[in-house]
């Protein structure tokens, strides 16, 4: 009976690694991972998150959990969020952190930074209207700087008020007077950030050796 | 431009050197003859009695005149010659920048080891023997540690720490791969007997190859910036000069003492591998303690300013020095030293220290290595060569061979471990880079005499730098562009890179929580988090954790507020509108936008802007710097200065009339905060009076349009987002100038030791603060003004409407001059 729990269990773990490209190694000590956070339970809720300690002073940590629960980020088209993801979607949110493969092919980079920025474009735009607007842009500089508490909000406002100006007179250019820039599309928002090597800088390098099991063992 | 400017103190220093030489050639020419013409009178009757005879005096009373003019070159010979060998060294770097197109072709080195050649090719000629400076000591003691320190404290450190492991594999284990396999070889090469060579033995040989594994691609690092390489291609190129330096000293001090020996056995060589790690540990220990106790003094300079920059150069120099006396890596210190303290201390010192301690760093390491690199040329023509085509061509080959070997063998196994793997291309680039340069050169100088092959091996190092300098080094440039090896766009400026990039590092950091992780972003992340919590706290003065994008965006703002300035007194047509981001989304539909109306008030937000970040950028955020110029933010700066000398030049040629000029510039240049409250004051009233209530003062910003002419971003500036009194008042810079300032005011103008920290920039003070003079001479802002000459400064102000919180500050401004 145990073995063929497995056997079903090993189905399932290949299955997920085609699909998202980890190998059955990251996967196994993943869903140890996922298994720990929810305590054994199939689903995975905010709640749960919330009780990482190591995340807690992480400024952005909202952001990032919200990112698990938006449906945009699972690989369908659906748009919204959920309120607890299994063990695929936690995966799926995962790959997008999946560093590059060797010998990929320029379109295969392109494609894979496309990805990359679009979870980073989803997370800004958080509702989901295809634009990020400013008022999206400065709760996300307010968040990124509040670990600094030196920085007042107006300060932070300023900062997000001229990387927008600035994202309007890349992308737009001189603007009639008048005119006024809506907010960031995820094409200017691919234009602005094009000399970023993102694929090279938004991954997580994911352990094929088991190092969780030592915290597990004590809890 | 920045070479110029940091080549131009090298100069000033060198020409006061030379002053100074003289100066003090004289004096000693003149005091010594006095005893001995004023001997006759009173020595000999005090002496008399126990010498009995000094007879010398009385006999040749014409000898004893005072000489006119007497030469005493060997009391000056030393100095005199070092400062003429800088010098000239230092007019080779002018001269090869004055043909631009040269170095872009042919690295430096090349052509400084070229002009070398020529000079020691006319010593030659006149059979004159090069100065016998460059010892085992000197070069030590002297000359090594500014050239590392140079490369240690302009390490990129961001990317330099997310690449130490891979830097330290090629560093360490690279050098000992190379230095042991090229020694083996040679060593069995040594065994033909054609060659003549059997009587160098394994451990001069091993001590020979440490020497010609130390890389110094100096030359190569301008052409990976030159061609925006990729960033780890570049880190790992440049920390892998800097820490084998360190362990091929570590190993060259080590072969020396094996050398020496007559027997080798296992216990030696067990001991030598354990004393191998003792060493470097040792060393980086050591530099980790002194950099932070010189964080931690730095804390403490603000009342000495002037003495600051020392402290760090004692501080590093100090690490240095103990670690040469406890025979640990000395390198290894200095380098930790420059590490660890460079964050800390440029957040304590002042902006002009911070200024001053990169300049100094960086012609030290420039006057140093243009030396030995000098003097490699002079050495390869002046000096007997022992030429053995066998032993030197198999030197060159071996090196070559074992470096592309390591490089390769070493990537192999290090990329599995890195994120971003090296391809092919990344190796080539890394093994055809590995030039060899100043310190080679050095090391192989000073070995012992007791080596007997000492020449050969002199004459084999020559070799090898010559050859990898000029083919490898001229070549590299073509091959890479050739090559396409994959390139990163460095100087990416702006400021939703510089948010996003952060943003990416936080995502990371807490999806590898997420995952029970721990790795380099996470570690990264727990360390910056302790950072802040712990030592800045301890080694800070001011701490207030500032995060890059702050930094960064102050600096744009900067940089915006001079293209403003730009704008204004260059074509006054495309001057900048005033539109806030706040009020175009609130007045969304109205197509509301006032255009030329605040011109005036532009000018004063202008004006504000400067003086409250003049002193407040640092440049956190550092580009990369290239080995051979200084950071890029002395351009900034240039910019500024000229911009406000033309704009006041204009003013005064306008505006003021005679002394009067002088006298009002004193004044606005006087006091910071006030002057930032007038801005303020007038600012609000203005804008009142144009009744315009849409506009708040805490949320307008000025709106440059962006230009066509420049393809820059811009940005907008609120005045309020930075309020200026608390920056005011939480910067202690500022707050010293401000008492630099009055203090230099209130008391007569002699005392000069207050108006000390002020003489030193006058320029830019004034001129910043002489800026909305232009504002204020024609308040109501409009374009004919400026053109047209505006009415004169006469001693009674005319008391406009609008003027009324200038008031009291223009008639003080009267009564300060008749005051001293």
């Amino acid at each position: 009976m145990g073995s063929s729990q497995s056997a079903q269990e090993e189905q399932e773990y290949r299955a997920l690694a085609e699909r998202t490209g980890f190998s059955l190694d990251q996967i196994r000590n993943l869903h140890k991972r996922f298994k720990h956070l929810s305590h054994d339970e199939e689903t995975l809720r905010k709640e749960d998150f919330d009780e990482i300690s190591d995340l807690t002073p992480n400024p952005i940590r909202s952001q990032i959990i919200d990112a698990f629960f938006d449906k945009r980020n699972f690989g369908g088209n659906e748009v919204g969020r959920v309120q607890e993801i299994g063990f695929r979607e936690f995966l799926t949110v995962m790959s997008h952190f999946r560093p590059l493969r060797q010998n990929l092919t320029e379109e295969g980079i392109e494609r894979i930074r496309r990805e990359k920025l679009r979870f980073l474009f989803n997370m800004h735009d958080k509702d989901s209207d295809g634009t990020i607007t400013l008022d999206e842009y400065r709760s996300v500089v307010e968040e990124l700087l509040s670990s600094s508490a030196a920085i007042e909000i107006e300060t932070a406002t300023a900062i997000a008020d001229a990387a927008m100006l600035e994202v309007a007179s890349v992308t737009v250019g001189e603007m009639a007077p008048g005119q006024v820039y809506e907010g960031i599309t995820f094409e200017h928002f691919l234009e602005i950030l094009k000399g970023v090597e993102i694929e090279a800088k938004m991954h997580v390098r994911f352990l094929n050796v088991d190092t969780t099991t030592v915290r597990c063992g004590k809890l | 431009m920045g070479f110029l400017s940091s080549v131009k103190p090298v100069c000033i220093v060198l020409i006061s050197f030379a002053v100074l030489a003289l100066l003090s050639f004289g004096a000693n020419a003149e005091d010594s003859p006095k005893p001995t013409t004023t001997k006759p009178p009173a020595k000999p009757t005090e002496h008399g009695p126990i010498y009995t005879a000094p007879p010398q005096p009385l006999p040749e009373p014409e000898k004893s005149y005072l000489p006119l003019f007497t030469l005493n070159y060997p009391r000056v010979q030393i100095p005199f010659e070092i400062t003429l060998w800088v010098l000239l060294a230092s007019f080779a770097k002018i001269g090869f920048h004055v043909y631009h197109k040269i170095t872009i072709w042919v690295p430096e080195t090349c052509l400084l080891i070229s002009i070398g050649l020529i000079v020691g090719a006319i010593m030659h000629s006149v059979h004159e023997q090069p100065p016998a400076v460059l010892t085992s000591s000197v070069f030590f003691l002297y000359m090594l540690p500014p050239i590392v320190l140079d490369s240690a404290y302009f390490m990129p450190t961001q990317p330099f720490f997310e690449n130490v492991g891979t830097v330290l594999w090629f560093s360490i284990v690279g050098t000992l791969w190379n230095s042991i396999g090229v020694g083996i070889c040679l060593y069995g090469v040594c065994q033909i007997p054609a060659l003549g060579v059997q009587d160098i033995n394994l451990q001069e040989n091993l001590l020979f190859a440490s020497i010609i594994s130390a890389v110094d691609p100096v030359a190569v690092l301008a052409v990976f910036e030159d061609v925006n390489i990729n960033e780890q291609l570049y880190i790992v190129a440049f920390g892998e000069s800097l820490f084998n330096d360190a362990v091929t000293v570590v190993l060259y001090n080590l072969f020396n003492h094996v050398a020496e020996l007559p027997v080798v056995d296992a216990a030696d060589v067990f001991l030598g591998v354990l004393r191998f790690f003792l060493v470097g540990l040792g060393g980086m220990l050591f530099g980790l303690v002194f950099g932070f106790v010189a964080a931690f003094t730095t804390r403490f300079t603000r009342k000495v300013r002037e003495i600051e920059p020392l402290f760090i150069f004692m501080y590093s120099y100090l690490a240095y020095l103990l670690a040469e006396l406890l025979s640990i890596s000395s390198i290894m210190a200095i380098v930790t030293c420059a590490l660890t303290m460079k964050y800390y201390v440029e957040e304590n010192v002042s902006q002009r220290s911070c200024t001053t301690i990169r300049h100094v760093i960086k012609m030290l390491g420039t006057v140093s290595e243009t030396l030995i690199f000098f003097f490699l040329g002079v050495v390869t023509i002046t000096t007997d060569h022992e030429w053995n085509w066998g032993y030197i061509l198999f030197t060159i080959l071996f090196a070559q061979i074992w470096r592309g070997l390591g490089i390769v063998v070493l990537t192999q196994i290090i990329n599995p471990f890195r994120t971003i793997p090296f391809n092919f291309k990344d190796q080539f680039g890394l093994s055809y880079g590995g030039l060899r340069g100043a310190i080679t050169f050095a090391l192989a100088y000073t070995l012992p005499n007791t080596i007997i092959r000492k020449k050969l091996f002199i004459t084999a190092t020559i070799a090898i730098i010559i050859f990898t300098v000029f083919i490898q080094g001229i070549s590299i440039r073509p091959i890479i562009e050739l090559m396409n090896v994959r390139k990163t766009n460095w100087k990416l400026g702006t400021i939703n890179v510089e948010i996003h990039t952060r943003l990416m590092e936080h995502i990371t950091a807490g999806v590898e929580d997420l995952c029970g992780q721990w790795s380099h972003h996470s570690l990264k992340d727990k360390f910056m988090r302790f950072n802040n919590r712990f030592i800045r706290k301890i080694l800070i003065r001011d701490n207030r954790p500032e995060s890059s994008i702050v930094a960064l965006y102050k600096k744009l703002e900067l940089q915006n507020a001079m293209e403003v300035l730009d704008t204004i007194s260059g074509d006054i047509s495309a001057a900048p509108s005033l539109i806030s981001m706040h009020e175009e989304k609130a007045s969304n539909k109205s197509s509301f936008k006032p255009k030329r109306t605040f011109l005036a008030s532009d000018l004063t937000a202008m004006h504000e802007i400067l003086s409250k970040n003049m002193y407040k950028i640092r440049e956190r955020t550092m580009s990369y710097t290239n080995k051979h110029t200084l950071p890029n933010d002395s351009r900034a700066r240039e910019i500024l200065v000229r911009r406000h000398t033309s704009i006041r030049r204009s003013l005064r040629a306008r505006s003021f009339q005679g002394s009067e000029s002088a006298r009002s510039q004193k004044y606005f240049s006087l006091p910071l905060g006030q002057s930032l409250d007038t801005g303020y004051a007038t600012e609000s009233i203005r804008l009142n009076a144009d009744g315009d209530p849409a506009l708040e003062l805490h949320n307008r910003s000025v709106r440059p349009k962006p230009r066509p002419r420049s393809k820059q971003p811009r940005f907008s500036t609120t005045r309020a987002r930075l309020d200026p009194l608390q920056e005011l008042h939480s910067t202690v810079n500022m707050e010293d100038e401000v008492r630099a300032e009055e203090s230099s005011h209130r008391p007569s103008r002699q005392s000069s030791s207050s108006s000390n920290s002020r003489s030193r920039a006058p320029l830019q003070r004034h001129s910043s603060l002489g800026t909305p003079s232009v504002g204020e001479d024609d308040p109501e802002g409009d374009e004919q003004q400026l053109e047209s000459p505006p009415p004169a400064w006469t001693p009674e102000p005319p008391d406009r409407g609008s003027g009324g919180p200038r008031n009291p500050l223009l008639r003080r401004a009267q009564w300060k001059p008749q005051d001293k």
